[in-house]
């Protein structure tokens, strides 16, 4: 998996890269959390995720919720279709904000 | 049904890892090609059958990261019936923990169990005949 964040208008874009699994949580996990930590709203662009299976979802729920701890807002950007198909599988996405 | 029964059939093994996970994947998307199964469900049968795995890995090998076993995938098709078959030596599963958590339950985890019943038909777990403990057998229709 590979990622890159940019910065623009105090919003921090994430866009990761792969598939996710169980393999890559942690490290996905250590990409997200310290921009959260950080206060910055935070977009998570999901364009190039092609795959993500139960624990990616559960990154994404922790995701929520630790930005909805912290008071900053995450939103997730431009879900693959593959991707967007398992988290209405989870029937997540009134929860998540998708955009 | 028996193996000699099945028109198609194909198996490999793979280390006990999350980071074999991909690889089982990659095989499984090799075998739906070959057995020409439709794009979108070709999708959904890789993702029930990586829960399937990881289950493996997170439950049956629990506490044992550098466990060296082999788990063994099987998946095979007849009459429009696909079986895709499990078989590990981890803990034996004790099939009344086997449950997702509920679904409106918003937190991390649980959800594993419940993408395999979403997406199959029946999860049956067989006892696991020598050198196996586990046998999970996952059935699907597939639609004409």
């Amino acid at each position: 998996m590979t990622y890159k964040i940019t910065e623009e208008n105090n919003i921090s874009t994430i866009f990761l890269d792969g598939e996710i699994d169980m393999d890559k949580t942690d490290e996905v996990k250590g990409v997200i959390f310290p921009v959260i930590d950080s206060g910055k709203n935070v977009a998570l662009n999901l364009s190039n995720v092609q795959y993500m299976d139960s624990s990616g979802i559960s990154v994404l729920i922790e995701s929520h919720q630790k930005a909805l701890e912290k008071g900053t807002k995450l939103v997730i950007k431009d879900v693959s279709k593959s991707v967007l198909k398992v988290i209405m599988m989870a029937k997540l996405e009134q929860i998540l904000n998708l955009e | 049904m028996s193996l000699e029964n099945f028109n198609q059939s194909e198996k490999k093994d793979f280390l006990v890892s999350s980071a074999s996970l991909k690889d089982v994947r990659a095989f499984s998307r090799d075998v739906f090609e070959k057995f020409k199964i439709d794009e979108e469900l070709r999708e959904e049968l890789v993702l029930a059958i990586a829960e399937a795995a990881q289950n493996i890995v997170k439950h049956a090998y629990k506490d044992m990261p550098d466990t060296q076993d082999k788990m063994v995938v099987r998946i095979s098709c007849s009459d429009d019936v696909l079986e895709i078959s499990f078989f590990d030596k981890g803990k034996p599963v004790e099939k009344n923990k086997v449950k997702h958590r509920a679904i409106d339950d918003i937190k991390p985890g649980g959800l594993g169990t419940f993408f395999i019943q979403q997406i199959m038909d029946s999860i049956n777990f067989e006892p696991g005949k020598e050198p196996w403990i586990n046998n999970l057998v996952l059935t699907k229709k597939l639609k004409n």
